[in-house]
């Protein structure tokens, strides 16, 4: 008697079919790149508190307005394009001395004593309208963060021959507190 | 003579045995990293704005998100979308209790706040969703961009 064999079962459309899953799956994946400049809130302020005197030399002060226009330090019309340039002009000009009467050995500024005296002591100081759109306001924000890595990565460069992002954890500590500080204050928006 | 003769070749298939394989491998890939969208947007997608000094956003589980916007039906003024509805401003204190309510007590410190929103909408509108969540001490934010040159901003 011939033995019959079982029949094999037809694969060839098991190609189709995984197809049609990839294809699915393919359109609904969202690779959600979640990118972003991440920046901290201040705490919420004491009211008693007397704000500390600032030396106006020492402040940064960048406005913008509800018609998107910046303007640096009270007088200047700037371009967008030309912020990360002044910022790092303005923190890295090491004109005078910190609070414990050190020179700003690194800078490589113009020492104008007219402007800041040290990068411990330059702050930026961002003030917005509630007008202004918000992808301006990311602008600014990118170039004044910008202005810091720019200045982190030539000091990483110099002592240690890599990027501020590749030198070690202690490395970058040291210098996120005590060579180039980030300080940006954010001002209330105007109304 | 016909014994000798050389049997006439033609290409040879290329075996797709392994075809299968090779599509299920893609498959399971994509099964694995696919993120369904767990919320439905009810404003127009924001249209985030560019920047380089970006950072990557590391523990998806410790991040709630903001949406700030237009709404659909045209109305003026900017919408904030919390979960999977438009909401007041002054909900912003209930949303983020409610996450850390989800969240076991060592991980709150971490909590990060992701704003996404729209590069047309105001600056008004994200302060005051930033003075809300300072009061709720919600101090790690994250305004989300997409990679790109700052400067295309500006540009209209």
């Amino acid at each position: 008697m011939a033995r019959r064999e079982t029949p094999e079962i037809n694969a060839g459309s098991m190609a189709d079919i995984a197809f049609l899953l990839l294809i699915f799956f393919l359109v609904t994946t969202t690779m959600d790149t979640d990118i972003g400049i991440s920046r901290k809130l201040p705490e919420k302020q004491d009211p008693n508190i007397v704000p500390p005197v600032l030396k106006e030399k020492n402040v940064f002060e960048v406005l913008v307005n509800r018609r998107d226009e910046i303007l640096v330090e009270g007088e200047t019309y700037m371009q967008i394009a030309d912020l990360r340039k002044a910022t790092i002009d303005f923190i890295d000009n090491g004109g005078g001395k910190n609070e414990d009467g050190t020179e700003c050995t690194w800078c490589e500024g113009k020492k104008d004593p007219a402007s800041s005296d040290h990068p411990k002591k330059a702050i930026i100081s961002l003030q917005s309208d509630r007008g202004t759109s918000y992808g301006t306001y990311i602008a600014v924000q990118n170039e004044l963060v910008a202005a810091y890595t720019d200045l982190r990565n030539r000091y990483a460069n110099k002592k240690y021959g890599r990027n501020f992002e590749d030198i070690a954890n202690e490395q970058q500590a040291i210098i996120k507190k005590d060579i180039y500080p980030q300080i940006i204050s954010e001002a209330e928006p105007t109304k | 003579m016909s014994k000798f003769k050389k049997k006439k070749k033609g290409m040879p298939a290329v075996n797709t045995a392994a075809l299968p394989d090779i599509v299920f491998m893609l498959l399971f890939f994509f099964m694995v990293t696919t993120v369904m969208r767990e919320t439905e947007l009810k404003i127009k997608t924001p249209k985030l704005p560019t920047a380089d000094q970006v950072k990557k956003l590391e523990k998806k589980s410790l991040v709630s998100y903001i949406y700030v916007g237009k709404s659909k039906d045209g109305t003026a003024g900017d919408k904030i979308q919390l979960n999977d509805r438009i909401s007041n401003v002054k909900d912003i204190k209930s949303f983020i209790f409610a996450e850390r309510a989800t969240h076991p007590e060592a991980e709150i410190p971490y909590l990060t706040t992701s704003i996404k929103a729209d590069s047309e909408s105001n600056v008004g509108t994200i302060t005051d969703i930033k003075i809300e969540l300072r009061d709720v001490n919600a101090l790690k934010i994250n305004y989300s961009t997409l990679q790109g040159s700052a400067i295309d901003n500006m540009k209209r």
